[in-house]
């Protein structure tokens, strides 16, 4: 096999993977707190109903 | 029903990739003069095209919020661009790095560079204009108009290598090109491999705007009792 710049190849793989990670990060990041949300506000929601 | 089509279409998209790369670093043959980095055209084409798909995607769902004003299609907007906007942001990224090495410079401001950087600017700008508006209906509007306006850009992206005489190649692909049937197999399954991906995303981020549809008629009801 040709390994003539096999470190920018390897560079450019590893941007364009951590790229879409950081992404696939942020998403889980936003499911958490969006999941945490609503289930503080359903929630409270229920509490004034009992009340 | 949604959750299924998740894992099946992500456990697809996971075993063409892991495929894809032991095609692409283990099974293809050498360029001859480039040396490893035009293996990098794997994931730069598949990426660009995969943004190109998904701007196209957003335009139209733009034009049916504005013509139905269901909320749904400016969901699926919103959560389509954001995929697509990482997507070319690897093309972006990829396509830099290809040039530091067959160029000998990171960037040129020739048209294809350009307008694709211009395109990314104008869908990052999508996403932060909904930021800065606060009304669900005016912010679906203005933001479904703005995303027509900027799917303009697209192609000029697409056929600027046509119109002008730039330093980015000419398609190899679909553009006449000659490329060996192996590679051109890998760049074809990656392309399906990365749109799997897209649409994934895209699912998973479409139902986190709906919980957020959710949050904020919650929000309103709580104010309201």
């Amino acid at each position: 096999m040709d390994t003539r710049n096999f470190t920018f190849m390897f560079y450019g793989f590893l941007a364009a993977w951590l790229i879409l990670v950081v992404y696939v990060l942020s998403l889980v990041s936003r499911e958490r707190k969006i999941t945490e949300q609503l289930k503080g506000l359903r929630g409270m929601l229920d509490d004034k109903g009992r009340r | 029903m949604r959750e299924k089509l998740i894992y099946g279409l992500g456990a697809i998209a996971a075993v063409l990739l892991a495929r894809n790369l032991y095609s692409i670093f283990m099974q293809l043959p050498d360029e001859a003069s480039q040396g490893m980095i035009y293996r990098i055209i794997f994931f730069h084409v598949p990426a660009a095209i995969t943004a190109m798909l998904c701007a196209s995607v957003t335009c139209i769902t733009s034009i049916v919020y504005l013509v139905t004003k269901n909320l749904k299609y400016d969901a699926i907007s919103v959560a389509v661009t954001e995929v697509g906007l990482a997507f070319l942001a690897a093309n972006l990224v990829t396509g830099s790095i290809w040039g530091r090495i067959i160029w000998g410079i990171w960037w040129t401001w020739d048209a294809r560079l350009t307008s694709a950087l211009v395109c990314w600017l104008l869908y990052a700008g999508y996403l932060m204009l909904r930021r800065a508006i606060e009304e669900p209906t005016a912010r679906a509007r203005i933001s479904a108009v703005f995303n027509i306006f900027a799917f303009v850009d697209v192609p000029i992206v697409i056929f600027s290598i046509k119109w002008w005489r730039t330093q980015h190649p000419q398609p190899v692909f679909w553009g006449g090109g000659t490329i060996d049937p192996a590679m051109r197999l890998t760049a074809l399954l990656n392309l399906a491999a990365l749109m799997l991906l897209a649409v994934v995303l895209s699912l998973i981020r479409l139902r986190q705007e709906e919980v957020q549809r959710e949050i904020d008629s919650l929000r309103r009801y709580a104010h309201a009792v």
